[in-house]
């Protein structure tokens, strides 16, 4: 469906700086960073971006973040970041990243997990997971608000929903299924949507690694 | 290298010396095994499956989950490398060469797509499936591969990155030409060999 802004996919660039522009604590364990992009491309809702520190020795650390802006948003992207106590990128994203710093990343990559407009469509997250939905979810708002979408989010605690401000309503449709999560996240989620009827072709996932 | 610094990291996770020689630039070493899976994860049964070698071949060919069981099987020790960043050393499989397949269908073209239960394809020359440099797998550890690790079987091709061996595995289809598979559709790598970083479509 080409009524929503059409994005094509083109190969992605390559490492670039970019500065952090705003940083906002969405839960205890969630901020997400503005990111001012010198040499933006324009991402399809789903799309990530590869981060890379690079210590003085020369050691280096790549991660993958989802987008949560909407591509609408020209020269800048937010990745939202969850905190994973042993990690090594998102702590260091957490305790010391502020406002000014400069990092690298590259992207937006891979075009599988993402919406190009079609419809009806029932977005399912859990945790961060709700992360590259929420781009989908902004890009909607700003492009065809009408549009039916649904979100079912699901969180352990009420402290841990990321997006407040944005209001998630559950409901079952036919359709397109996005779901984003862990792993065991995914495989439960993805087959309560076999079991309504969803056909396995129109139900596009995306797990997280390592944790589960 | 572009001399860029990352203010205040030092890097924590950093190899054993000893490892340091197999793990790929960008990777980092992964103790568990990360489950990636495009679309919901198949459910396919050995009394149904087969494994099949089509395409441009001297002679299409067919196992049954049984006479499959009666081909040569070894163990493949191997390090195994994912395009998301992780690298799991030192790890087991169990399965039968794919050069033991290929040569029973004679292979007459250069490249091959792996094709999956579930709709799952990927691409390769076919010379990266010969010489003992692949297998199709059904145990891990010992045990038979768990079915969210493409299990009753699914390829090893080590030496590429890991979405290049394919889960649920229900052929190779030999070609002439090399035609782009799920992911490399999808802005993945043409080759993924993970020691010279190919993960993206301009790497």
């Amino acid at each position: 469906m080409e009524r929503l802004t059409p994005v094509e996919q083109k190969a992605p660039g390559r490492w670039q700086v970019a500065t952090v522009a705003a940083i906002k604590p969405e839960t205890p364990q969630v901020k997400s960073f503005r990111l001012q992009v010198p040499m933006w491309m324009a991402h399809l809702p789903g799309q990530h971006y590869d981060v890379r520190l690079t210590a003085p020795d020369g050691y280096q650390a790549q991660r993958s973040y989802s987008i949560a802006s909407s591509p609408l948003e020209k020269g800048e992207i937010e990745l939202t970041i969850d905190r994973l106590a042993d990690g090594e990128v998102s702590p260091y994203f957490h305790d010391v990243v502020v406002e000014g710093d400069q990092v690298e990343v590259r992207g937006p990559f891979t075009s599988y997990f993402v919406w190009r407009g079609e419809s009806p469509v029932l977005l399912v997250g859990g945790g961060s997971g709700v992360v590259p939905l929420m781009c989908m979810m902004r890009h909607r708002r700003l492009t065809m608000p009408e549009l039916p979408m649904r979100l079912v989010y699901s969180v352990r605690k009420a402290d841990d929903v990321i997006y407040a401000d944005v209001i998630a309503e559950a409901g079952v449709d036919s359709g397109i299924g996005f779901v984003c999560g862990s792993n065991a996240f995914v495989e439960t989620a993805s087959q309560l949507l076999l079991d309504a009827g969803f056909d396995p072709q129109q139900i596009r996932t995306e797990r997280f690694g390592p944790t589960g | 290298m572009n001399g860029f610094i990352s203010r205040g990291f030092g890097g924590h996770r950093r190899v054993p010396e000893e490892l340091a020689d197999r793990l790929p630039p960008g990777q980092y070493v992964e103790s568990g095994f990360p489950v990636l899976t495009a679309g919901p994860t198949p459910k396919v049964d050995t009394a149904d499956w087969t494994f099949r070698v089509d395409g441009m071949v001297g002679q299409e060919r067919e196992w049954t989950w049984e006479e499959f069981g009666q081909l040569p099987f070894e163990d493949v020790p191997c390090d195994i490398h994912c395009v998301t960043k992780w690298s799991k050393l030192g790890t087991t499989f169990r399965g039968v060469p794919v050069d033991v397949l290929l040569d029973a269908a004679e292979p007459l073209g250069a490249y091959a797509v792996q094709y999956s239960y579930g709709g799952y394809t990927t691409n390769l020359p076919i010379e990266d499936l010969m010489d003992g440099k692949a297998w199709v797998v059904t145990e891990h550890e010992g045990e038979p591969l768990p079915r969210e690790h493409g299990g009753p079987a699914r390829m090893l091709v080590p030496h590429l990155y890991f979405w290049k061996s394919a889960k649920w595995v229900a052929g190779l289809r030999v070609m002439d030409h090399d035609e782009p598979g799920f992911w490399e559709e999808r802005g993945y790598h043409e080759y993924g060999d993970p020691w010279k970083e190919q993960r993206y479509w301009n790497d």
